[in-house]
């Protein structure tokens, strides 16, 4: 192993482009972690060792051509809901465990133009739904801050693994809070971008209208960097957005003064931890020395985000894995008596608990005589919310608040009533049902373990809140903690 | 809003997913205790609300009616559970 290294992608590049070390020597090494720590925590279901070193080899001669890109030799590793030409693919489903791929997913496609390695794919809630990683049908994932705790999910391998040391950055996606609560609760930085700006061509879908893909990492300044690799037009995605590329790190130093920040009384409840809420506090303190000007703001309607979220998203949820269906691809049930009972037992089999529960519930809520009372309401309320952040941002730029109302907790804490584990969900699942971009960053920690800071921002604005939180790095180095046992 | 065996019954049947006999009674108060969580969006009135779909407003794009996909029969049926001469194979349907 190399010593010495740098935790960020951004001092890893400059290490590069020095010539510190090739890219297959940084290959060699994260693989040589993942191989000596992963047995701990089980971030990753698949390792790719001899593509990634292949890659790493690919990078290294086209930086001796001179055609390095920014991250050209960069390591990292993508959650496994992104389709992967060759590599399966599972979405962390019996449905997918014998799912190759037979086509990269753009996000994919990008990183792999922009000359990244991706080392393998990363541990998850099944087919994204959860929000603690205990329902992957890989076995759940550990914190690396207290290896009896959960990593937070449905991207919680993405964060363990980033947290630990064993890949710089990864992707993650974001439906109702799956990048910013894990990233809380490993001491890392993810954003969700605004809804259309990441494509979802090859990212498996679980809730359409809400899912975001986006980047997790130890830096907002990485975020920024792979942000701009990832993020762009995809006409294979019908809700991509069509804008011009834009530079996500060009306002990493803009100076704070003058920025308005608004804390929505609503986000600093009775629900809230007093170690999370101490943290935060402290946090905007930082904030307001750097000149930025706080006041309070009030969201009326974002108590009904989750319930709102919890029929939307199960609705779509059960529209999306209607597909799988044991008949092209995927998990087929033993000696099937008929059709019939090759769709059932198939799906029976193949899906868990939770994605069985969401299923039901969305078939519940769309059905004849229920659509009115369940759909058709959220839908109304999900107008609400967004309306609140529309009048937020006429009087401040950024919302900030707590990204989880807790800590990480105990594995098999919401075993027994997975509706106590939705209302972990209640500050971000808003910035989905609205679009907006949003993102979490290390705040401090509370009896030993990382507490997250929200920032949300409004539509297109993720240039604006990466450079609030990178002013804020520059002045904590929360997001540079490593837990004991993964120095 | 409790929602019966019976009714669990009939949702597992629409999705065509198989439910185990003995494990009726736990989703059944599972989803109950769901929706009895979600009816908190009656606390408001939306009589007057256009429900959203998308939070941008988008529109469906339309792009020129061109073939963009080339044929990877063969690549696709490998992943296949059960395919003969080129066909993916299920369960006879008519007698």
């Amino acid at each position: 192993m190399i010593d010495a290294l740098p935790r960020t992608v951004a001092r890893l590049a400059e290490g590069l482009a020095r010539g510190d070390y090739s890219s297959v020597e940084l290959t060699r090494h994260y693989l040589e972690r993942i191989a000596a720590l992963d047995a701990q925590l089980n971030s990753f279901i698949t390792v790719c060792a001899e593509q990634a070193l292949a890659e790493a080899a690919a990078a290294d001669t086209r930086r001796a051509t001179g055609k390095a890109g920014p991250l050209t030799g960069i390591p990292y590793a993508n959650k496994d809901i992104f389709c992967t030409r060759g590599v399966r693919t599972s979405c962390a489903s019996r449905m997918l465990d014998n799912f190759i791929a037979p086509y990269d997913a753009t996000a994919v496609e990008r990183l792999r133009g922009a000359g990244m390695v991706m080392l393998g794919k990363t541990n998850m809630d099944e087919f994204a739904m959860g929000s603690s990683n205990e329902s992957s049908y890989y076995g759940a994932v550990a914190n690396p801050w207290d290896l009896a705790r959960v990593p937070g999910g449905s991207s919680g391998g993405s964060a363990a693994a980033v947290a630990a040391g064993l890949v710089p950055i990864a992707t993650g996606t974001d439906t109702g809070g799956s990048i910013r609560q894990p990233a809380a609760f490993c001491g890392v930085s993810g954003i969700k971008p605004t809804y259309g700006r990441v494509s979802r061509y090859g990212m498996i879908a679980f809730a359409s209208s809400l899912d975001q893909g986006g980047p997790m990492g130890v830096s907002a300044e990485d975020l920024a960097l792979m942000l701009n690799v990832l993020a762009g037009f995809d006409p294979r995605d019908s809700t991509s957005i069509e804008r011009p590329d834009e530079d996500f790190t060009r306002l990493l130093d803009a100076p704070l003064a003058g920025l308005r920040i608004g804390l929505p009384r609503e986000y600093f409840d009775q629900h809230l931890d007093a170690g999370v809420r101490a943290c935060v506090e402290q946090a905007v303190e930082t904030l307001q020395a750097r000149g930025a000007a706080v006041r309070d703001i009030s969201l009326p309607h974002v108590a009904l985000a989750i319930p709102a979220y919890y029929v939307i998203a199960p609705a779509e949820c059960s529209s999306n894995l209607s597909r799988y269906d044991g008949a092209r691809f995927g998990y087929r049930c033993a000696n099937p008596r008929d059709l019939n009972d090759l769709y059932c037992r198939s799906r029976g089999e193949g899906f868990g608990a939770e994605v069985k529960r969401r299923i039901l519930i969305g078939t519940y809520v769309l059905s004849s005589g229920y659509y009115d009372a369940y759909y058709r309401k959220a839908q109304q309320i999900r107008r609400l919310v967004r309306d609140d952040f529309h009048a937020a941002f006429e009087n401040v730029d950024v919302i900030l608040g707590p990204t989880t109302p807790t800590t990480a907790y105990h594995t098999g804490t919401h075993a027994a009533d997975p509706l106590t584990m939705y209302l972990g969900d209640i500050y971000t699942t808003a910035a989905n049902l609205a679009g907006l971009p949003s993102l979490s960053v290390p705040a401090g920690f509370s009896d030993g373990l990382p507490v997250g800071m929200q920032l949300t921002a409004n539509y297109f604005d993720e240039a604006r809140l990466l450079g609030l939180a990178h002013r804020y790095q520059q002045d904590s180095d929360w997001h540079l903690r490593t837990p004991s046992g993964f120095n | 809003m409790a929602i019966s065996e019976d009714e669990v019954r009939a949702m597992a049947r629409l999705a065509r997913v198989a439910i185990e006999p003995d494990d009726m009674a736990g989703y059944a108060a599972q989803l109950s205790g769901i929706l009895a969580f979600v009816a908190r969006m009656d606390e408001v009135d939306t009589s007057a609300v256009e429900p959203l779909a998308h939070p941008l407003d988008l529109i469906a794009r339309l792009r020129p009616d061109q073939v963009t996909e080339g044929n990877q029969r063969e690549l696709f049926q490998s992943l296949a559970p059960e395919v003969e001469r080129g066909l993916y194979l299920v369960p006879k349907v008519i007698e």
